[in-house]
C-alpha cells in the first residue's frame, strides 16, 4: 500500500478526487472526510497495493500531480512494532514457515509436528553436539508391510545458511499437509521413507543468531579456547584433509584435528553407516549459489554412476526452473565450484549411497547468506 | 592464454536493472588477469550495447534527503539478520554495492569470488562541499576460502559526478565486532 500527498489546484481537481474517494476503496488520512477536500489544502490518501497503478494512471490522466509520501505502509507498520515476530507467535498452531526461527522454536516445532502427525512422523535422537545439545531427526514413514528405501536430507551444516533449515521445515510441512491429497507425494511415501535433520550444526546456528550472523563452522574449542570451530563439511572421511581445506583453526574451512573429529559429524556418520544398505539418496542442503552439486570435490575423476547422477540432477534443475525461472547450475563440485575434501556428500557416495547431492539454494550473491524473508517461500516452493 | 602476460577472458553479459527486472542491457567485456601478480587489478574493457536508464530523479531525491538531515547519518547491519533493509537505507545499500564492486575489482584474481555480504556500519562524514561522504565498514564474503573479510571504504558521491572510493583498506578479522 502507498500513501499519496496531493495538493489539488482547481475545483475540478477537488471534485475529481472526491469522486475517486467515493468509487474506489481509498483510505483518506487527511482530511477526514471527502467533503473537506479543498483546493490548496494538503491531501493524504492511502491507496491499497492492487490499486496503486490504476490510481497513478488516473491522476496522470487528469494532470493532478502527486508525491508518494509513504512507498510501503506495511514496512512502516512492521518497523514500528517493538518485536513484530512476537505478534505472529501468539497465533496458536500458526507456525510461520516464511520466517526464520531460532533453535528453541525449531525444537518446539519438531515436538509439535510429531504430536500432530503421529501416524506418520516420529522424532529420533541422533547424537549430541560439542556444546552438548541434542540432535534430533524426523522420520516420515507411512506404515506398511513393505520394506522401504530411505531418502536422507540434512540442513544447516553451515550455521549462516539460514535458508537451509528453513527449507527443511518447509519440506516437512509440505509433505505432511499434502500427502493425502497429492498423488505424487502419496506414491512417494508408499515406497520411500524420509529422514530429515532440520539443523545439523545446532551450536553454530545458535551462535549465528546470538553473536555472529555470518558464522559458518561448529563451536568446538581449539588451542586452549583461543580459537573456535571446525568446518563440518570438511570433516568427513572423504579424502579428508587433502585439498580445499585449512589446517588452521582460524580459517573458515578448517577441517578439524582429524576425520570425524567432531561429535556432530560422528552422529551423522554412525546413523548413516547403520542404515546405509537401505539409503537410496543422500541430500545435504546449503546456500548460496544456486547449484545442484554431484560428487566429487576432492578429485575430478567422475563417480561410477556419473551419467545417471547428472541426468537426475538435470531433471531436478529443470523442474526447479519451471517454477519461478530460477536457474541452477548442475555439475560436480570440483568442476563447477572449487576443490574441497571431507564433504559429507562425497563421503555418503563413497560408502555406497548411489544418489548423493549437495543443493546450494538461492541466491546468486546479491543477498548471499542474508536472504530476505520474502524469498523463503519462493525458494522453498521451487526447491520442493 | 597470452604468453608472458596473463589470461584473457571474453565475456558476454546481460545487465539487469535491480529496480526493474524487465530492463536489460547487453554488454561485452574483456578481462585480463596479469600473470603472477598479487597486487595488480585485472584490466577490464567493456562495451554497453544500449543505454543505461537515467536516474537523475531518484538521485536528486536521495541527495536532498541526505542533505536535509539534521545529524549525520549513522546506521548498522544493513541488511539485518533476516535480510531486511528499510526503504531509507536502500540507497545507502546500493551505494555500498557499487563501491564494493570497485574494491572487489581491485582485489580479484582468477581464484577469488567476492560478494558483499553485509554493511556492518556506515557513518556519514560532514563535508563543506557539495559531495556526500560515507565511511563504510562492510563484510565481503570470499567464496573459495569462505572467509568473511571486513573492509573499510570511504565513499564519495554526487548526483552529477557519480561514485568514488577515495580510500579502502582490508581489516583484520575482528575489526567488525
Amino acid at each position: 500500500d502507498q500513501v499519496f500527498h496531493i495538493v489539488p489546484e482547481t475545483f475540478q481537481q477537488v471534485q475529481h478526487l472526491q469522486h475517486l474517494c467515493s468509487t474506489l476503496p481509498l483510505d483518506l488520512w487527511k482530511p477526514q472526510l471527502p467533503e473537506d477536500i479543498c483546493a490548496g489544502k494538503d491531501l493524504h490518501i492511502r491507496v491499497p497495493a492492487p490499486l496503486v497503478q490504476e490510481v497513478k494512471d488516473n491522476l496522470d490522466h487528469h494532470t493532478i500531480s502527486y508525491k508518494v509520501l509513504i512507498p510501503d505502509v506495511q514496512e512502516l507498520v512492521d518497523q514500528s512494532m517493538p518485536n513484530e515476530r512476537r505478534s505472529h507467535r501468539q497465533v496458536p498452531e500458526g507456525y510461520i514457515y516464511t520466517q526464520y526461527h531460532p533453535m528453541e522454536e525449531i525444537y518446539q516445532w519438531m515436538t509439535q509436528i510429531q504430536k500432530s502427525n503421529s501416524e506418520l512422523v516420529t522424532q529420533h535422537y541422533l547424537g549430541k553436539t560439542i556444546e552438548n545439545r541434542t540432535m534430533y531427526y524426523l522420520q516420515i514413514s507411512q506404515p506398511s508391510d513393505k520394506a522401504k528405501k530411505i531418502i536422507w536430507m540434512d540442513c544447516g551444516i553451515h550455521a549462516r545458511e539460514w535458508i537451509s533449515p528453513a527449507f527443511c521445515q518447509w519440506f516437512v510441512k509440505e509433505i505432511l499437509q499434502n500427502y493425502k491429497s497429492d498423488p505424487k507425494i502419496s506414491r512417494f511415501l508408499q515406497n520411500l521413507d524420509l529422514y530429515v535433520l532440520p539443523v545439523l550444526n545446532i551450536d553454530g546456528y545458535i551462535y549465528s543468531w546470538e553473536k555472529d550472523r555470518l558464522w559458518r563452522k561448529n563451536r568446538s574449542p581449539h588451542m586452549n579456547g583461543t580459537c573456535y570451530g571446525t568446518d563440518l563439511n570438511r570433516n568427513f572421511n572423504s579424502s579428508w584433509g587433502s585439498i580445499g581445506v585449512s589446517y588452521n583453526c582460524s580459517s573458515e574451512i578448517f577441517c578439524g584435528s582429524g576425520p570425524e573429529s567432531e561429535p556432530e559429524t560422528r552422529a551423522v556418520v554412525q546413523f548413516i553407516k547403520r542404515k546405509k544398505s537401505d539409503i537410496l539418496c543422500y541430500l545435504t542442503i546449503h546456500s548460496y549459489g544456486q547449484y545442484i552439486l554431484t560428487p566429487y570435490g576432492f578429485t575430478s575423476k567422475p563417480p561410477s554412476n556419473s551419467e545417471e547422477l547428472m541426468h537426475v540432477a538435470e531433471k531436478a534443475a529443470a523442474a526447479l526452473m519451471g517454477k519461478y525461472g530460477t536457474s541452477y547450475k548442475v555439475g560436480s563440485t570440483s568442476s563447477i565450484l572449487y576443490s574441497n575434501s571431507g564433504s559429507s556428500r562425497d563421503w555418503a557416495h563413497m560408502i555406497g549411497i548411489p544418489f548423493s547431492y549437495t543443493f546450494e539454494l538461492r541466491d546468486n550473491g546479491t543477498h548471499g547468506f542474508v536472504l530476505p524473508v520474502d524469498q523463503i517461500q519462493p525458494t522453498c516452493e521451487e526447491t520442493m | 592464454d597470452i604468453d608472458d602476460v596473463g589470461h584473457k577472458y571474453y565475456l558476454e553479459l546481460v545487465l539487469e536493472d535491480v529496480l526493474d527486472k524487465d530492463s536489460t542491457v547487453n554488454c561485452t567485456a574483456e578481462v585480463l588477469y596479469h600473470l603472477g601478480s598479487k597486487n595488480v587489478a585485472p584490466d577490464v574493457q567493456f562495451t554497453l550495447e544500449g543505454e543505461l536508464k537515467n536516474t537523475d530523479e531518484a538521485d536528486n531525491v536521495f541527495y536532498n534527503q541526505i542533505k536535509s538531515l539534521e545529524k549525520e547519518l549513522v546506521a548498522e547491519n544493513i541488511p539485518d539478520s533476516h535480510g531486511n533493509v528499510s526503504p531509507e537505507m536502500e540507497p545507502i545499500r546500493r551505494l555500498a554495492w557499487v563501491a564494493s564492486g570497485y574494491v572487489i575489482w581491485q582485489n580479484s584474481t582468477e581464484n577469488t569470488k567476492f560478494h558483499l555480504a553485509q554493511i556492518k556500519r556506515v557513518k556519514q562524514v560532514k563535508r563543506s562541499d557539495e559531495y556526500l561522504e560515507f565511511d563504510y565498514m562492510v563484510l565481503l564474503h570470499e567464496m573459495v576460502s569462505q572467509e568473511i573479510i571486513p573492509w573499510q571504504m570511504t565513499v564519495l558521491w554526487h548526483p552529477q559526478h557519480g561514485v568514488q572510493v577515495t580510500q579502502d583498506s582490508r581489516q583484520p578479522k575482528h575489526a567488525s565486532e
